[in-house]
């Protein structure tokens, strides 16, 4: 039995097209979308894989921002017993050393043995919140973790190094650990079981101390990258493209 | 504080890192700022031979049986302890399965500040680039010492590489026991039924091949051009390609004649793996993709409204 808690969070959705706010400080906030960070999807994966495996409860908790309900309604949909916002102003965007301080104060009531999140975020830019979280609470931090065995007190991890090497590393519980992949894909839930969540299951909101951003920069400046030399583009219709593409192959000796 | 810039040196199972070579060049940059000296950090055991080529001013060397491979807590013990006693202006690690572990976690218990994701240092100034590489960022030093983290593309290997070796100090780690993490083993990847890292030409596929089934057109592709199919992680993680398909940070770094990223948005742990290709051709139909930054050519389209008139031309010229 295992008391597993997810911490996770929404990043912009890459797809859309980002821009910078009037100051050049940060993103413009007002029409970013959100999705759910996609290595903490493969750490909420992961959670409920070892409680399959193993049983126990798999909490999840979130910073309250737009879409983090249809998120939580989504992990229970897949099989997390409890779900948890955290309220407080985390609209604007907030430094990663703030957001763990909040994490590590709401995760500590759960008691866990395992704390789960993914390795990084597209947006971090003071580090990951995972290993924030873990020596705020006193706990030992390994990332880059592929796959979790538990055993009694203690973890066996598969760390990733770079060419696909592993590192079997065992560490002592409670841990926090940076999920890069699960040991499956992310599952897929039916919409329909989302909605029957959404009218069943609750999603609580924790109160946290006001947010302590100390530690944690903000950025000078945010800009658009300049590329020094971009890609020549290759213009037309499709069967126009092919052709260059195909004349390209040519010359590079590929045909 | 001083003006010395650390640098964290990565080795792994006996060999230097390259990230450890990009970060001392950036080290060089910096330090030319600050007028302080560029200093690797070497956490080992037995393994002073390691240092011969790097580019550093000195070498900080702790030898400790518990520092022979890489594990979190002893190397957070010991950096903790050598950036109480020394104090340099600006100590940089690599955003890897190394480096990350070790600042993220110091700045919580040192209360220092962390940039990461560095890529370039500008005049000074910390450039990290976020956002999957849509995103610059830049951050200036702290009045305390300046944890930051390096991703590669800024800086060439070479430039950190010396022929000179530095002179080394030692260092006494401090007392490394009670460790909450140990290395058991490590297990080497399985060797696939190709070495993408060999082949001369490859069709690269991303998330925008959407399904499983599409790979099959990425294959037909590919044997028009007697080329391999890889790919970027997603691919992998889903279950779709073996893990020896991956490039990029986790996968295999490839140096093809001809590369050809389909559905690939360019984020920095792809492109370090792909961007010494002598020529990338990049089809994305989001014009702000990064991988247009580092392609040869690029065709912004959608993908599956090109295969089929591709595959039938080529079909026709054969
Ligand atoms: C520690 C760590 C290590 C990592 N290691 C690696 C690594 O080794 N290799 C790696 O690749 N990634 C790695 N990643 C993941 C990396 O951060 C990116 O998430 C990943 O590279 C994105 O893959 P992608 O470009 O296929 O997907 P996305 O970023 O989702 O991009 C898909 C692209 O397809 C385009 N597209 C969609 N539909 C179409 C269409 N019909 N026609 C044309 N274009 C279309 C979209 O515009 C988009 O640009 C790592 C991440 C971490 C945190």
């Amino acid at each position: 039995m295992a008391n597993i808690v997810a911490i996770v969070k929404m990043v912009p959705d890459l797809v859309e097209e980002l821009e910078i706010n009037d100051e050049g400080t940060g993103l413009d906030r007002d029409w970013l979308r959100l999705i759910i960070n996609e290595f903490d999807n493969h750490a909420i994966e992961q959670a409920i894989l070892l409680k399959e495996r193993e049983g126990g409860e798999v909490t999840v908790i979130a910073p309250e921002t737009e879409g983090v309900e249809d998120m939580l309604f989504t992990t229970a949909a897949k099989g997390a017993d409890r779900m948890i916002k955290l309220a407080g102003d985390f609209e604007e965007g907030v430094n990663n050393h703030a957001l763990a301080h909040a994490f590590a104060e709401t995760a500590k009531n759960h008691q866990p043995d395992l704390i789960l999140t993914g390795v990084q975020a597209n947006d971090d830019l003071d580090g990951p919140v995972g290993p924030l979280v873990a020596e705020y609470l006193g706990m030992p931090y390994i990332g880059y973790i592929s796959g979790v065995t538990l055993e009694e007190g203690r973890a066996i991890v598969r760390k990733e190094y770079p060419g696909g090497l592993i590192g079997e590393m065992e560490v002592t519980l409670p841990a926090v650990l940076g999920i890069q992949a699960g040991e499956e894909p992310p599952r897929y839930v039916a919409i329909s079981k989302v909605r029957q969540m959404m009218k069943t299951a609750e999603i609580a909101e924790a109160e946290i101390s006001e947010l302590d951003f100390s530690g944690g920069i903000s950025a000078k400046r945010m800009y658009l990258p300049e590329a020094a030399e971009r890609a020549e583009m290759i213009e037309g219709d499709e069967e126009e493209i092919a052709a260059k593409l195909i004349s390209i192959f040519k010359e590079a000796g590929a045909l | 504080m001083n003006e010395d810039i650390y640098v964290l040196i990565e080795h792994l199972q006996g060999e230097v890192a390259e990230i450890s070579y990009i970060m001392l060049a950036a080290a060089r940059d910096l330090a030319q700022r600050t007028s302080g000296e560029v200093i690797g950090v070497l956490l080992g055991h037995d393994a002073q031979d390691l240092t011969s080529t790097l580019a550093a001013d000195h070498i900080i060397y702790a030898d400790h049986a518990a520092l022979a491979e890489f594990t979190a807590d002893a190397y957070q013990k010991t950096v903790a302890s050598l950036i109480q006693e020394n104090e340099p202006s600006a100590f940089l690690f690599g955003n890897t399965s190394i480096g990350a572990d070790v600042a993220s976690v110091l700045s919580a218990r040192l209360s220092l500040p962390l940039v990461s994701s560095c890529v370039q240092i500008s005049n000074g100034k910390l450039i990290s680039q976020i956002c999957g590489g849509k995103i610059m960022a830049e951050s200036d030093l702290a009045e305390t010492t300046t944890l930051v983290t390096i991703i590669p593309g800024g800086y060439k290997a070479e430039e950190g590489q010396s022929e000179k070796s530095p002179e080394i100090k030692s260092f006494n780690a401090p007392a490394l026991d009670d460790l909450r993490v140990t290395l058991k083993k490590y297990v080497e990847p399985e060797a696939g039924d190709v070495n993408i890292s060999k082949e001369a030409i490859l069709v690269s596929i991303g998330r925008g091949i959407q399904t499983e089934d599409n790979i099959e057109l990425a294959e037909e592709l590919a044997e028009f051009l007697g080329a391999t199919v890889c790919a970027s992680r997603p691919i992998v993680d889903q279950g779709w390609l073996p893990i020896s398909r991956m490039v990029g940070k986790s996968g295999q770094s490839v140096k093809p004649k001809l590369y050809l990223a389909l559905g690939i948005s360019g984020a920095p742990e792809h492109v370090e793996g792909m961007a010494e290709s002598e020529m990338i051709i990049a089809v994305n139909m989001d014009p702000n993709a990064p991988i247009f930054d580092i392609a040869t050519y690029g065709v912004e389209f959608d993908f599956f409204d090109l295969i089929d008139p591709l595959l039938e031309q080529l079909e026709e010229i054969e």
